[in-house]
C-alpha cells in the first residue's frame, strides 16, 4: 500500500539536498543562512510525520517554523547566483554533453553561452523533439486524474493500493516523478541530473513563496484555538439589525468574503459567520433553505480567497512561478471578477434560498 | 476581544510591505499570547498546523519535471504550435483553458489543472505567442498582464468548479458542520446543487473578461505605441 508519508519524506530530502548544494555554492550571498533554511524546511517534513501520530512533540516542528521565518523574514535567504543565472540563461552546454555521450553525467557545465544563443538552441531543440515535448506535462493531469478515480478502488491483497484519503496528492506526486524517465528516454538524457538542478533551480526561484501556504494554515490554527472566530462572531452578530432580510443576506456574504480575506481560507470563515449569522438568523429565524444558504456563503468567501495575498498557495506562489514583477499582479487581475461575483451571490442567495 | 488585535498585525504588516513570513509569524504569535496561550501551546500549534497541511506544497514534486522539459525546449514549442494555429486568440486560448479548468474541477479533477502543471508550462507560453504572433513584440507590462491573467483564470475555474462535486473538501466540510453543530442530516448533493448558480455566474464573468482580452491588449499596445512615437 502507497503511503502519502513516502512522498513527504521524498520532499524532506530533496529540501535537505537543496538546502546542501546551496551551502557549498559560492555564487550564493548568504549561502549559510539560506542552506539552513532549505535543510531546515526539509528536516520539517519527516519530523511532521512523527507529530501526526503523536510520537514527537509538536513544539520543536513549531520552533523550526519560528526560525525558518526569522532567515527568510530578515532577508537572510537569498537565490545562488548560478541558479539565477542559469535560470536566466540556460545551461544548454551541460544539456547537451548530457545527451552526447562522453560527458554523460557532466550534467552541470559551466555557463558559457550568451543568453540568445541558448534561447536559439532551445528553438532548435523544440524544432527537433516537437510536440513530443507536451509527452512529459499532460503525463501529470493523467495520471493524477487515473489515481483519483479509478485509483481508488484498485486493492492488493485486501489492502487499498493508494492510501484511502489522498489518492490526488499522492496522484500528483507520483505523476511528477513517472515523468522524470519518460521525458529522459524522450530527450536522450543520460542521468536525471538536469532534473535535478531544474528542480533546485525552480525552487530557489520560488524561495519562501513554497513555505507560505503552510505557514498561513499554521496562522488560521493559532486564530482558531485562540479564539479569534468567535469574537468576529461576536461583532458581527452584534452590529446586525433585526428582522430586516436584505442586510443580513449582505452581512453574511460580506462577512464571509472580508474574513477570508484575512484567513486567507474560506474554510476557516464558515464555521464563524455561519455561527454568528448564517444560521441563527438566515436559517432559523427568516426561514431560509439551509443547503442553498449554505452553499452560496461558501462561494461568498471564496470571492475573498481570490483577493487576498493571504491566499499564497493560489495568489503568490504562482506570482514566483511566471516571474511576474508585481506581488499583488494575479490579485488585481482577479478583482474584476470577484466583485461582481460576490454581488452576484448575494442576489443569488436573496433570491433562491428565501 | 483583544485577539482581534493579531489581524491588525497582518492588515500592518502587509500595508507596509514587510516580509510576509515575519509578518504571519508574529502575528500567530501575538494572536496566541492575547489569547491565553502559553509559549509552549503557540508553539505546539504551530507543529500541528505545519504537520496537517503537508499536501499544499506537493506540487514541489511537479517541478524538477517541468523544469527537465522547459531545458528542452517546451516553451519553445508551445509558441511554435500556437504560431501554427493562426485562428488562435490569446482571450480563445485563456476562454478555452478555464472552461477546461471549471468543467474538470466540477466533476472531481482538482489537480489536473495548476499552477506549477499546466500554467507555468503551458497556458501563459501560449496565451504570450498568441499575442505576439498578432502584434509582433510585446511590452513587457503587457506580457506580465497576460500571465497574471492566466494563473486567475486557474484559480477562477478551479474555485467556481470544485464546489459543484460532491466529494469535495468545501462540500464535505459544510455538511459536517451543519450536521454535527445544528443536527442536520444534509445531502452533499444537495449543497453541490446550489453551488451551480454561482458556478455559472462566474462562468460567464470570467469567461467574457477572458475573451474581452484580446480587445484589452489591443488597446494597451496602442497605448503604448503611441507614448513611444510620442517621444
Amino acid at each position: 500500500m502507497i503511503q502519502v508519508e513516502w512522498f513527504y519524506w521524498l520532499m524532506g530530502l530533496f529540501f535537505v539536498a537543496v538546502g546542501v548544494l546551496v551551502a557549498r555554492d559560492r555564487t550564493n550571498p548568504r549561502r549559510t543562512t539560506s542552506g539552513a533554511f532549505w535543510a531546515l524546511v526539509g528536516l520539517c517534513f519527516p519530523y511532521s510525520s512523527f507529530v501526526v501520530t503523536g510520537a514527537a512533540p509538536a513544539w520543536v516542528l513549531g520552533l523550526g517554523l519560528v526560525v525558518i521565518a526569522a532567515i527568510a523574514g530578515t532577508g537572510r535567504l537569498a537565490r545562488s547566483g548560478s541558479a539565477a543565472a542559469a535560470g536566466a540563461a540556460g545551461d544548454v552546454d551541460g544539456l547537451e554533453a548530457d545527451r552526447g555521450g562522453e560527458g554523460a553525467g557532466r550534467a552541470t557545465a559551466p555557463l558559457r553561452a550568451a543568453g540568445t544563443a541558448v534561447l536559439a538552441s532551445r528553438e532548435a531543440l523544440a524544432a527537433r523533439f516537437g510536440n513530443r515535448l507536451f509527452v512529459p506535462v499532460l503525463i501529470i493531469p493523467v495520471v493524477t486524474a487515473l489515481c483519483a478515480t479509478v485509483g481508488k478502488d484498485v486493492s492488493v491483497g485486501g489492502q487499498p493500493l493508494l492510501q484511502s484519503g489522498s489518492e490526488t496528492v499522492i496522484g500528483l506526486a507520483a505523476a511528477g516523478i513517472i515523468a522524470i524517465p519518460v521525458g529522459m528516454w524522450l530527450f536522450r538524457q543520460r542521468t536525471p541530473a538536469l532534473a535535478l538542478t531544474e528542480g533546485r533551480r525552480l525552487t530557489e526561484d520560488l524561495g519562501w513563496a513554497l513555505v507560505l501556504p503552510q505557514l498561513l494554515s499554521v496562522l488560521g490554527l493559532v486564530f482558531a484555538t485562540a479564539g479569534v472566530g468567535k469574537a468576529i462572531g461576536d461583532t458581527v452578530s452584534a452590529v446586525l439589525p433585526d428582522g430586516v432580510l436584505l442586510p443580513a443576506v449582505v452581512l453574511y456574504c460580506l462577512g464571509m468574503a472580508v474574513f477570508t480575506v484575512i484567513m486567507g481560507n474560506a474554510f476557516a470563515a464558515f464555521p464563524v459567520l455561519t455561527a454568528a449569522i448564517g444560521y441563527p438568523v438566515l436559517v432559523q429565524a427568516m426561514g431560509g433553505n439551509p443547503p442553498a444558504v449554505f452553499a452560496i456563503g461558501m462561494l461568498s468567501g471564496y470571492c475573498g480567497t481570490l483577493c487576498t495575498p493571504m491566499a499564497a498557495n493560489f495568489n503568490v506562489v504562482p506570482v514566483a512561478l511566471l516571474e511576474l514583477k508585481s506581488n499583488y499582479a494575479v490579485i488585481k487581475a482577479q478583482i474584476p471578477t470577484a466583485v461582481p461575483l460576490l454581488v452576484a451571490n448575494v442576489v443569488l442567495m436573496y433570491v433562491l434560498a428565501f | 476581544m483583544l485577539v482581534l488585535l493579531g489581524i491588525l498585525v497582518v492588515v500592518a504588516g502587509f500595508a507596509l510591505r514587510l516580509n510576509p513570513m515575519l509578518v504571519v509569524t508574529v502575528a500567530g504569535l501575538v494572536t496566541g499570547f492575547l489569547g491565553g496561550m502559553s509559549l509552549k501551546e503557540v508553539l505546539d500549534a504551530f507543529g500541528t498546523g505545519f504537520a496537517g497541511s503537508r499536501s499544499v506544497s506537493i506540487f514541489l514534486l511537479v517541478l524538477p519535471v517541468i523544469g527537465l522539459v522547459e531545458r528542452n525546449g517546451l516553451q519553445e514549442q508551445a509558441r511554435r504550435l500556437v504560431s501554427r494555429m493562426s485562428r488562435l486568440t490569446t482571450g480563445g486560448i485563456l476562454a478555452g483553458y478555464f472552461v477546461v479548468r471549471q468543467a474538470t474541477a466540477a466533476i472531481g479533477l482538482m489537480s489536473i489543472g495548476g499552477h506549477a502543471q499546466t500554467v507555468r508550462p503551458l497556458v501563459a507560453p501560449m496565451a504570450e505567442a498568441a499575442a505576439v504572433r498578432r502584434f509582433g513584440e510585446l511590452p513587457e507590462a503587457v506580457s506580465q498582464r497576460i500571465r497574471a491573467f492566466a494563473a486567475s483564470t486557474d484559480n477562477v475555474g478551479a474555485f467556481f468548479g470544485e464546489d459543484i462535486f460532491v466529494a469535495v473538501g468545501a462540500v464535505l466540510l459544510i455538511t459536517s458542520f451543519v450536521d454535527t453543530t445544528y443536527g442536520y442530516t444534509l445531502a452533499p448533493l444537495q449543497v453541490a446543487l446550489w453551488a451551480i448558480p454561482s458556478a455559472v455566474v462566474a462562468l460567464l464573468i470570467h469567461g467574457a473578461r477572458s475573451l474581452h482580452t484580446d480587445r484589452a491588449l489591443a488597446r494597451a499596445i496602442a497605448k503604448t505605441r503611441a507614448t513611444e512615437v510620442a517621444r
